[in-house]
């Protein structure tokens, strides 16, 4: 078991420009089922990989793939007749809101933006568009959604991921390798880590993946990664407070950040008090959530939460 | 991106944001040519004089050449004396303003230089009002926070007295409704014609700020006047930086002045960075994992100099961009390169830094911590480079051999 994504989703990808196509061969490497491509300027034709397999992924493949992915000109197009449930966006930041309305537009139940950049009123569009439909967005600005071993969708490298028990949720890209590469050097593994994206406006958020962790049989802990700014870590130390039944870890960045200054990240940022690590981190000691004092720390902090010490 | 008083005033006033009439001025004799036309046109022999910096408090804040002198001072001296008059004390405050350092509980205790001042008509203000547009990270719309305590910090009144807070959701689908608008106005006390007033008021800001693209709108004080206009006495607004490439006329508004070197270089090239006081330089990809490396540069007792992520793109040129801006802050004494490679591959990185130390050469130790896509690829480059690198295999140790190389 995992979640969002297993060994039977069947993947589109919007934007195939130079970015697009360089993950799309990693997650085609990797054995994900990627079904078809929307890229209207090249409508009509097909796009060819080949090249390596990567052996960390989806077991008992030839050691080389050749996969040709028809590419459409519409979202609308590629589910009628790909059947493709899930769709990962490479767009650029000024079309990107708009293709993902024009995914939940088509039917697609999961819609992961990895694009970073989108203006932030796009994104209140886009979410508003998303209100009342079945589809799951996540991100945007993040690195994907990973079941090791079945499906990956985004840019993480797949080779650090392991099959494994716990599932990872975190507002950071690069710190979810980080805890990720902990986890299967220790042994535990992932059932699945979802990047839920470092902007102000986003999809799926913690308390979202929570639930689902939550109710995934195979998951039995989980690490949540997070950053100053806003009020999401907040949020979800409440909910593990009063519905999590799984041990929890956690990593706040940004302790050292001034405040007023963006971090990188739109989302990141120190305003009006509010928003800071130590509000964070003591919400997220109160809810019995063991913090990981530096990221090299993640995975001993998930090892103490799981009382394995 | 912020901008000055007087662009925000010019942008509100383009869609029919009722402000005071003003005009600004770079000289003590375009601020002295103010004065005319400006009492002229309002028929209010008071103007007020305000410097024009990118941070809070001026009012209350001071100049370090003046320490007597506010950063915004009302010129009263017309009442009696007529224009003649305001003119002269507008003189002497411009020759002491421009050119001297405003210190505001915003600038730090270094200040800031005053290049620009804005001369407004004065106002009779029957009550002063707070208002804002901001975006709600928790419901993902903007929302309207309105409140009677003009003048007062929003920060305090949410902690003193969160009631006096009114607060409005817009759907983005439709926009502040008029129903939404009226319960503001009459929240604010606000009647009669000033009620219809206020009305549009909200309405023309709260479409402003989906058209500009903004973080935030603040008008600190709002102020009704003794005739019933509602007026932006003050302004900040704040863009949105992902949105700033399709509004070229706001992009043309930024002052750099008011901004950090090294950070509009790293702008430049594309890099996210943030300049600090500490020794320890770091480059790193990902903003979390960038900030947590300064956290962890905290952990293992030092400083960090900078934030700086050089994003999921780079190219050996931003890499060696990146080291420039870092090299060239004389407080670092050791960098730290923390690079987990996904989107961005360690090759890169590898091939960015040897670049880099061959074209600015290195005074400094150097550790870097690959990890990633490609990495034995970026590992070897490094090794067979013959540069002066330590290699770290993970973060904390990175982080401990550069701070004790370093010191």
């Amino acid at each position: 078991m995992s979640v969002l994504v297993d060994k039977n989703t069947r993947v589109i990808v919007q934007g195939l420009g130079k970015t697009g196509r360089f993950h799309t061969d990693k997650a085609i490497a990797y054995g994900t089922n990627m079904v078809g491509a929307v890229h209207p300027s090249k409508a009509g034709t097909i796009e060819s990989f080949e090249g390596e397999t990567d052996h960390s992924g989806v077991s008992g493949r030839p050691d080389t793939y050749a996969h040709e992915l028809p590419i459409f000109g519409s979202v609308e197009e590629a589910v009628a007749k790909t059947g493709a449930d899930t769709s990962v966006l490479y767009v650029p930041p000024p079309f990107a809101a708009d293709a993902i309305m024009e995914a939940a537009d088509a039917g697609v139940r999961l819609i992961i933006a990895i694009t970073e950049g989108i203006p932030v009123t796009d994104m209140v569009m886009a979410k508003r568009f998303l209100e009342g439909t079945d589809s799951r967005l996540v991100g945007p600005n993040c690195p994907g959604v990973i079941t090791p071993g079945e499906c990956k969708i985004g840019i993480m490298p797949g080779y650090i991921h392991k099959p494994g028990k716990i599932g990872v949720v975190s507002r950071s890209g690069t710190l979810t390798y980080e805890a990720v590469y902990q986890l299967t050097t220790i042994g535990l593994g992932q059932t699945t880590a979802i990047g839920i994206g470092g902007d102000p406006v986003n999809g799926t958020n913690f308390v979202d993946c929570l639930q689902l962790f939550n109710d995934d049989p195979e998951t039995e802990g989980v690490i949540m990664i997070g950053e100053i700014g806003g009020t999401a870590e907040e949020e979800a130390a409440d909910w593990v407070k009063a519905n999590m039944k799984k041990p929890v870890a956690g990593f706040i960045a940004g302790t050292t950040a001034p405040p007023g200054k963006r971090m990188g990240h739109a989302g990141a940022i120190i305003s009006g008090g509010k928003g800071t690590a130590a509000d964070k981190i003591s919400a997220m000691e109160s809810a019995g959530i063991v913090v990981a004092p530096t990221p090299t720390d993640m995975g001993s902090a998930m090892v103490q939460a799981l009382g394995q010490e | 991106m912020k901008i000055h008083e007087y662009q925000a005033k010019e942008l509100m006033a383009a869609r029919g944001i009722p402000v005071p009439l003003g005009r600004v001025a770079t000289t003590v004799e375009e601020a002295v040519a103010a004065v005319r036309p400006l009492v002229e046109e309002s028929g209010n022999p008071v103007v007020v004089v305000k410097s024009q910096i990118h941070a809070g408090g001026r009012g209350k804040g001071t100049f370090k050449e003046h320490p007597d002198l506010g950063g915004v001072t009302v010129v009263l001296d017309g009442i009696e004396g007529g224009i003649d008059a305001t003119e002269n004390k507008v003189r002497e405050l411009a020759s002491k303003m421009l050119g001297s350092t405003l210190v505001t509980i915003q600038t730090g205790p270094e200040g800031r230089v005053v290049n620009r001042l804005y001369i407004e008509q004065g106002i009779d203000i029957e009550t002063e009002l707070y208002l804002s547009v901001v975006l709600d990270r928790s419901t993902s719309r903007n929302i309207v926070m309105a409140s009677t305590e003009g003048g007062t910090e929003i920060e305090e009144v949410a902690e003193h007295t969160p009631d006096k807070i009114l607060r409005e959701s817009i759907d983005p689908a439709f926009g502040l409704l008029d129903f939404q608008a009226a319960r503001v106005a009459t929240g604010l006390g606000l009647e009669d014609q000033a009620h219809r007033n206020g009305v549009k008021f909200l309405k023309a800001l709260t479409a402003a700020a989906v058209e500009f693209d903004t973080d935030m709108i603040e008008i600190n004080p709002l102020v009704l006047t003794t005739d019933g206009q509602v007026m932006a006495l003050d302004g900040k607004i704040s863009f949105e930086a992902n949105a700033l490439y399709r509004h070229p006329e706001i992009m043309d508004m930024r002052d750099e002045t008011e901004e950090d070197a090294a950070e509009l270089e790293a702008a430049e090239h594309d890099l996210s960075f943030i300049k600090l006081d500490g020794t320890i330089g770091c480059m790193v990809n990902g903003a979390g994992l960038a900030m947590a490396t300064m956290d962890i540069i905290k952990y293992v007792g030092a400083e960090p100099a900078n934030f700086l992520d050089v994003g999921g793109g780079a190219t050996a040129e931003k890499v060696t961009a990146a080291f420039k801006i870092i090299t060239a802050d004389p407080n670092v004494k050791g960098i730290f390169v923390n690079i987990f490679g996904g989107i961005m591959r360690c090759d890169t990185i590898a091939n960015g830094i040897v670049e880099a130390v061959q074209e600015v050469g290195l005074t400094v130790p150097l550790v870097v911590r690959l990890e990633g896509t490609n990495v034995e690829l970026g590992k070897q480059i490094l090794d067979e480079s013959g540069l002066d690198v330590v290699s770290a295999p993970d973060m904390k140790s990175g982080a401990q051999k550069i701070v004790e190389l370093a010191t």
